[in-house]
């Protein structure tokens, strides 16, 4: 009896089953459904996906050893496509050695910093774009499902508040084009979903591999409202949002968009 | 040296051609871009890439800004012994990269 | 009568027909206007005339972006014995630097198919020439359009 009760409170509490959600997870589509169809075939061949040139290239540094400690990736986690494993499908995730939710890139460099003794590495530089894809990359096709217990509480509800708030000069919150107006044209393109699932990918505007948090800021960019730095708190909390309203889809790392 | 991925089939048949599919990490940049303080930034393209088959020319390519970044090719080659596709490339800073694959005719 | 938004009035009829009446002594033909239109195309055949033929250049009809757009081209054979394919030149019409790339085949191989991608300034035109053994030109032209994004990005 008590231990119903105790299931019943927990859900009420504020569990992620409690959560409400805009789109309901049974309408959810990847990003890749709403892309035109050469972009759609060159995400599914990694032969032509450009993004495989910074997975190859992050398998090359995850086995290279770190100067000061002669530590790499493999000394901790050896041989990624095990300890990798469906890893990115619960990122961001809150972490308690740093004391807040991490991304997959500062989860990296955390790593880097406190394990292997070398430095952190830019946000977009090539060799984190490189590391990020590779261990995503070892998660594609999980479904995403990431936390929002505990202390990743106060991030996701700052994240969430962030989504449904207006920003810049045009005044558009997140909600209105991704859950309002998804599937409806905005000139030439379709208005997806907003979900995370592709990233990082390669975005043939860039002309390059670029993070999810770039993606991130090229909205904000894009609705006239500043941006904030690179690996900023607000960024990292919409990320989680995200993630949690993406739950279930797969993660198609590195994907192609236009 | 620049990343760079080659795919061929992992046995070719004897007389036929077979496919060879390459993608390189390059800029290509045009020459038309500026950068945030407004100064073009300089044209930097592949501009030649060769394909050796057991030493002899079989492919060769120049290419423009006109080429996407990171750059795809596809092609064919006529399968005649075994040995090594080699590419090598060169972009208008002299820097130069090269892939090689080796192949099993059968 | 209306269609969408334009209404066809009985003169444009008239002269819709008229121009079509006219049409095999005007230059319908889009391959022969793009020797005109692509001076670099022109410079290059020097006066010579590629059969517009044998040769197939695929390109989508509506660029996802003008970035990268995947292209095709295909020469049909057969080849050996005779002519082969030596080189094949690809022409804009539009970009800052129209002759955008060449690819040659000093050993004659019996699939000539080149893939790539390619970067268009704007909607366009584009036009592929092979040139054989035997110094004889085919020719395949395609029409990009290139939109701009919804909305800039600035990252």
């Amino acid at each position: 009896m008590l231990r119903v009760l105790a299931v019943v409170l927990a859900c009420c509490a504020g569990g992620a089953t409690a959560q409400e959600r805009v789109l309901p997870l049974s309408e959810l589509r990847s990003g890749v459904t709403f892309a035109g169809s050469n972009v759609r075939a060159m995400q599914a061949d990694d032969l032509a996906n450009a993004g495989m040139l910074w997975v190859e290239r992050g398998e090359k540094l995850w086995n290279a050893a770190a100067e000061s400690s002669g530590k790499s990736c493999t000394s901790c986690h050896g041989e990624a496509q095990k300890s990798m494993r469906g890893v990115a499908a619960s990122y961001p995730k809150f972490d308690a050695n740093a004391g807040a939710v991490l991304d997959i890139e500062a989860r990296i460099n955390d790593c880097r910093t406190r394990r292997q003794q070398a430095s952190a590495l830019a946000r977009e530089s090539e060799d984190l774009l490189a590391l990020t894809a590779f261990v995503a990359y070892q998660s594609r096709g999980a479904h995403l499902a990431v936390s929002i217990d505990g202390p990743a509480r106060a991030a996701f509800e700052r994240g969430r508040e962030f989504y449904f708030t207006r920003h810049g000069q045009m005044n558009i919150a997140c909600t209105q084009c991704h859950d309002q107006n998804w599937g409806k044209r905005l000139l030439a393109e379709t208005i997806s979903q907003g979900h995370p699932t592709a990233f990082p990918a390669y975005r043939l505007e860039w002309q390059s591999l670029g993070s999810l948090q770039r993606r991130l800021r090229a909205c904000l960019f894009g609705i006239r409202a500043e941006m904030p730095p690179p690996g900023a708190p607000e960024l990292t909390e919409l990320e989680l949002y995200v993630a949690w309203r993406a739950q279930g889809l797969p993660i198609e790392a590195p994907g192609v968009r236009r | 040296m620049p990343d760079a991925r080659i795919n061929i089939p992992a046995e070719v048949p004897r007389g036929k051609p077979f496919e060879v599919r390459l993608l390189i990490r390059h800029p290509m940049e045009t020459g038309y871009r500026h950068d945030d303080t407004g100064k073009q930034i300089p044209r930097n393209v592949v501009a030649t890439l060769t394909c050796r088959y057991n030493g002899e020319v079989v492919f060769a390519a120049r290419m423009s800004p006109g080429i996407a970044a990171n750059p795809y090719l596809r092609f064919f080659v006529t399968a005649r012994e075994s040995g090594e596709l080699a590419f090598d490339w060169v972009d208008d800073r002299g820097v130069r990269g090269n892939e090689r694959a080796t192949v099993n005719v059968v | 009568m209306t269609i969408g938004d334009h209404r066809i009035t009985r003169r444009r009829a008239l002269l819709a027909g008229g121009v079509l009446a006219l049409a095999p002594w005007l230059p319908a033909r889009a391959d022969e206007r793009d020797i005109a239109n692509i001076p670099a195309l022109a410079a290059f055949l020097a006066g010579r005339k590629p059969r517009w033929e044998r040769m197939r250049l695929d390109l989508p009809g509506l660029a996802d972006n003008g970035q990268a757009v995947p292209m095709k081209i295909v020469v049909d054979g057969p080849f050996a014995p005779g002519p082969y394919v030596k080189v094949i030149r690809l022409f804009s019409q539009r970009n800052p630097v129209p002759e955008m790339a060449t690819f040659e085949f000093p050993v004659a191989v019996e699939r000539v198919e080149v893939e790539s991608r390619i970067r268009l300034a704007g909607t366009q035109r584009i036009v592929a020439v092979a040139t054989m053994s035997d110094d004889a030109l085919f020719a395949a032209g395609a029409d990009v359009v290139v939109t701009i994004d919804a909305c800039m990005d600035g990252t």
